[in-house]
């Protein structure tokens, strides 16, 4: 591994053949590289889920993250971006696995791919990935504090999730899940009834509620970041899609 | 946590953004993750036309009390102000006084 790496943007194809803007980087060495699929958080594709994709491509892995909102239009700024789709309630689910497809096949195109593509998402994110894991065959997928995977979101929230509990038959590979035990969308309680639904599944999962951290302790840009969460968190990432992405 | 709670209501007036003045016609607001400001959380206030598409928005980002303070100066100053002064019925009302005139 030389520790070059290209970034920038690019296109792919998303859900009903969709032309989506997305962030790119991979390693210039000659691989093989597992690929990455990061999912934005609601905020929207921002500097700093670019610097997460960087990150992923600086540790060896090809990594994109399509932005969810590019058909609020093209030269639209992320933010303007996410307080339209916000205000349409989200993306819906359907078209949400349509991009994330679009993004895993746009990764099993490089040259130098292995072949095993992982997911991961935080926040709306996480719980998008949860979606994708259950509806789409993937290597590994990593949910950072998803919420509305269990429960639903309030009746006041002008939000489109339903929870996915029920499709968690469908998990099509191994899942990581990271969360605050401060967190209250997911609580430690949803996070324990997810984890008990899974065991009874036999699908397997491995969740970690981290003391002191609550929503989005990843976020190094915020004021929810957490220290010692995030750097534990990341250790457990890189290992667990070490073992699962790798050829 | 995100809330994800929008509170949305229609609006008559006009607002400036990147590219100029533009008319609003639909407001929100939220207590949610900020996207500049560096609190946790922040009430989020958009003006906005959707019509003229995403980028026709002006947002701004508040404290809980930057917002409360707000609403209590937006309060002070209508009650200022002879009652009616500024009412989208007051134009409508002149307006239909110059059509028949």
């Amino acid at each position: 591994m030389t520790h070059a790496m290209w970034a920038g943007t690019v296109a792919v194809t998303g859900h009903e053949g969709a032309e989506l803007e997305a962030y790119a980087a991979r390693p210039l060495d000659s691989g093989p590289h597992g690929g990455v699929v990061v999912i934005h958080h609601m905020p929207g594709y921002d500097e700093a889920t670019k610097e997460i994709v960087r990150k992923f491509a600086a540790h060896g892995y090809a990594a994109v993250c399509p932005n969810l909102y590019s058909r609020e239009g093209a030269g639209v700024s992320p933010d303007d971006q996410a307080a339209a789709a916000r205000a349409k309630g989200g993306v819906p689910d359907e078209q949400l696995v349509g991009d994330v497809a679009g993004a895993a096949a746009y990764l099993k195109g490089l040259e130098h791919a292995n072949g095993k593509v992982g997911v991961i998402g935080y926040c709306s994110g996480g719980r998008q990935t949860f979606l994708a894991a259950c509806s789409l065959q993937i290597d590994a997928a990593v949910d950072c504090y998803g919420a509305f995977v269990v429960t639903p979101p309030p009746a006041e929230f002008s939000l489109k999730a339903a929870p996915l509990i029920s499709l968690a038959g469908k998990l099509s590979c191994p899942l990581l899940g990271l969360f605050g035990a401060d967190d209250t969308h997911p609580s430690p309680e949803e996070v324990g009834v997810l984890s008990a639904e899974l065991d009874k599944l036999g699908k397997e999962h491995k969740f970690q509620i981290f003391p002191d951290a609550g929503h989005g302790f990843f976020a190094t840009d915020r004021s929810s970041y957490r220290p010692a969460a995030a750097v534990e968190g990341w250790k457990k990432v890189f290992g667990f899609f070490g073992r699962h992405l790798t050829a | 946590m995100c809330t994800y709670l929008t509170e949305k209501f229609r609006i008559d007036g006009a607002a400036k953004g990147a590219s100029g003045w533009f008319t609003v016609t639909d407001g929100m607001v939220y207590v949610d993750h900020p996207y500049h400001a560096t609190q946790e959380h922040t009430v989020n206030i958009d003006l906005a036309n959707p019509s003229e598409g995403p980028s026709a928005r002006v947002a701004i980002e508040l404290t809980e009390e930057g917002a409360l303070a707000l609403v209590e100066a937006i309060h002070k100053a209508l009650a200022a102000a002879p009652p009616g002064l500024a009412s989208a019925a007051r134009r409508s009302a002149s307006a239909s006084a110059s059509a028949s005139a």
